[in-house]
């Protein structure tokens, strides 16, 4: 018995520094990938950081929460607005504008949790979408304060630090190190959150809600802390993407961005975290190569995005999951 | 006070249209558990069939039968090939995302097809033209569409509480397993409600082209609406749909003459009222 125990536990020692290992290497790859590429890929590297901490943060809701919204781009254009608009008219320092845009997409998903957790699976999905149209509404609208279908733009680059000793991210590669710390802090304040014993309640959520309740969970507390987490790292995404094409426009609430990081986190594969950041990399590099040969790329994204759902539901960690373990079985028949 | 009436009309009138989307919508729901998010795909798709057979043909009356029969076969078709497939309780989350899917889809061809303009279609030449209602000229067309949603409402109540058909398929909204038993091929009622449903989105299509006109993005701002609409009336009942449909129409119309850079905001409000003391809808049944 002690022997087996051991065993098992110098095989997890062993599996967990392998997982080291992969994750030093890509790091470092990171590290050194501004100096091997060209600045188009660069900036095409940019955007799937950033779409990778918004797929990430709907993972939290779907994936980990069994909460299916359909209007996540609301926080996603939320932070992109307000950083534009602290930057336009107060500062560019992430001193100042990072705790806006987590103060404000915070808030927000505290007022439309409020409304939306009451409800349940389709209603639900509904009252997302619905809130993230009147955003949307309201910023092609309201053109005095959000510059209407046109936007707001000029957002000057972030700055940090104070006085002399402040560094603007004005170069490409010195904001793609911002954003990538961005990424990495996310990835891992994330795996943190759904590995916690808050994560497993989720999960619990998710199963079986009823049971939880009569555990004695306030499972509406628990979801409300999954929205507001999912809502404001989706704001910092927004915020991102806003100081990096120094643009916020209408496009960022709209639902095709809902639907975007739906489609990556659906193809990823939902309730891996890992999944999501796989997602946001093939959905946003496939355009790029697609329109060398078609314009129907959004035909051919709805495509794809159908097959998966119709036949690898669980995505590319599915695919991948089954594809090992049949390597595994033919590895024990052999035995 | 004349614009007061005039308000009140518009606003039946888009209350029409919106029950036309409403009731398909919400029949599809109650009876196979999916919400079709192509729905607003189907309408759009259905007011440019129309287009082009008005441009084609020169009928507005062909086309109000046509393009809701060409819809509806297509909906049969994509019942029987992919959504067939995607039943079953653990598949739930799926038939949203195929409507979803669908809806991109439709979206990108449809622009494809027919351009990235705003199409305005005029409405047929025997209601064109202005009578006079209490103290305002109101054009004929738009009356007309007030009777048209006024009888589809009867007409389908009718069909749902009258008829055999209409059994069947509430008994499919009350326990779909059960009408299985009973020796009644549920899947055959399932793809007829479904073709029911996306033709009548259709309909609206056709029948709303001249009064919203068509343009790219009016698939999701009618999406938008009937899921509102839905909401509010409780899904999977035609007196919620009707109800609701007046309720959203009126303060849609209300709002954007009177606060037009609030409307949608206000309607949200409506909405979150609602959610708060019902959170099933004013006539959804408790528990869904």
């Amino acid at each position: 018995m002690a022997a087996i125990t051991s065993r098992l536990a110098r095989a997890r020692v062993r599996l967990a520094r392998r997982r080291t290992w992969w994750l030093a290497g890509l790091v470092l790859v990171a590290l050194v990938y501004p100096y091997v590429v060209r600045p188009y890929q660069l900036s095409l590297a940019i955007e799937v950081l950033i779409f990778a901490i918004f797929a990430m943060s709907l993972d939290i809701l779907l994936g980990y929460t069994g909460l299916v919204s359909f209007g996540h781009a609301a926080f996603f254009g939320l932070g992109a607005y307000l950083v534009a608009y602290t930057t336009l008219g107060v500062t560019n320092n992430l001193l100042v504008t990072l705790p806006v845009v987590v103060a404000g997409t915070a808030l927000a998903a505290l007022v439309a949790g409020f409304f939306a957790i009451r409800t349940s699976g389709i209603y639900f999905l509904m009252v997302t979408l619905a809130f993230a149209q009147m955003l949307f509404s309201i910023a092609i609208r309201w053109s005095s304060v959000t510059g209407g279908s046109d936007g707001l733009s000029g957002v000057a680059r972030p700055a940090i630090g104070l006085g002399p000793l402040s560094y603007t991210f004005d170069s490409r590669t010195s904001f793609y190190y911002l954003v990538l710390a961005f990424f990495i802090f996310s990835w891992w304040f994330l795996r943190r959150v759904v590995d916690s014993p808050f994560g497993w309640a989720l999960r619990g959520i998710r199963e079986n809600e009823q049971r939880m309740l009569a555990l004695g969970y306030n499972t509406f507390r628990y979801k409300m802390a999954a929205f507001v987490i999912a809502g404001v790292f989706a704001g910092v995404a927004g915020m991102l993407l806003t100081q990096f094409f120094r643009h916020a426009a209408p496009e960022n609430l709209y639902w095709t961005t809902s639907g975007q990081v739906m489609i990556m986190l659906i193809v990823g594969g939902t309730g891996t975290l890992t999944g999501p950041v796989l997602g946001a990399a093939v959905i946003r590099l496939l355009p790029n190569y697609l329109s060398t040969y078609t314009d129907r790329w959004q035909t051919v994204l709805g495509l794809t995005f159908i097959l998966f759902v119709l036949f690898a539901p669980r995505g590319i960690m599915g695919l991948w999951e089954r594809f090992r373990q049949r390597g595994e079985n033919r590895e024990h028949s052999a035995d | 006070m004349e614009t007061l009436i005039i308000q009140l009309l518009n606003g039946l009138v888009f209350s029409m249209l919106l029950f036309t989307m409403a009731a398909g919508l919400s029949l599809i729901f109650g009876q196979m558990d999916v919400i079709n998010l192509a729905h607003g795909s189907f309408y759009l798709l259905g007011g440019y069939i129309g287009l082009t057979m008005v441009r084609r043909l020169g009928s507005f009356w062909l086309a109000l039968v046509v393009a809701p029969l060409v819809v509806g076969a297509l909906g049969l078709a994509l019942e029987y090939f992919f959504l067939r497939r995607l039943y079953g309780r653990h598949r739930h989350l799926d038939q949203v995302l195929f409507t979803f899917g669908l809806a991109l889809i439709a979206a990108d061809l449809i622009r494809w097809n027919w351009g990235a303009y705003v199409e305005s279609v005029p409405p047929p030449e025997l209601l064109s033209g202005q009578i006079p209602v209490f103290t305002v000229q109101f054009p004929v067309y738009r009356l007309s569409l007030i009777a048209v949603g006024v009888t589809l409402a009867l007409g389908l109540g009718l069909l749902l509480e009258r008829t055999r058909i209409g059994a069947i398929i509430r008994a499919g909204v009350a326990d779909a397993e059960m009408v299985s038993a009973l020796g009644i091929d549920i899947h055959k009622v399932f793809a007829g409600v479904f073709a029911l449903g996306v033709a009548l989105a259709a309909l609206a299509g056709v029948l709303g082209a001249p009064v919203l006109n068509l343009y790219p993005g009016l698939d999701f701002e009618i999406l938008i609406l009937t899921l509102v609409v839905v909401v509010v009336g409780g899904l999977g009942t035609l007196r919620g749909a009707f109800f609701g449909s007046l309720l959203i129409g009126m303060a849609d119309t209300f709002g954007k003459a009177f606060l037009p850079e609030f409307a949608l905001f206000l309607i949200f409000a409506v909405m979150a009222v609602v959610l708060l003391l019902r959170p099933s809808g004013l006539f959804g049944l408790e528990g869904t």
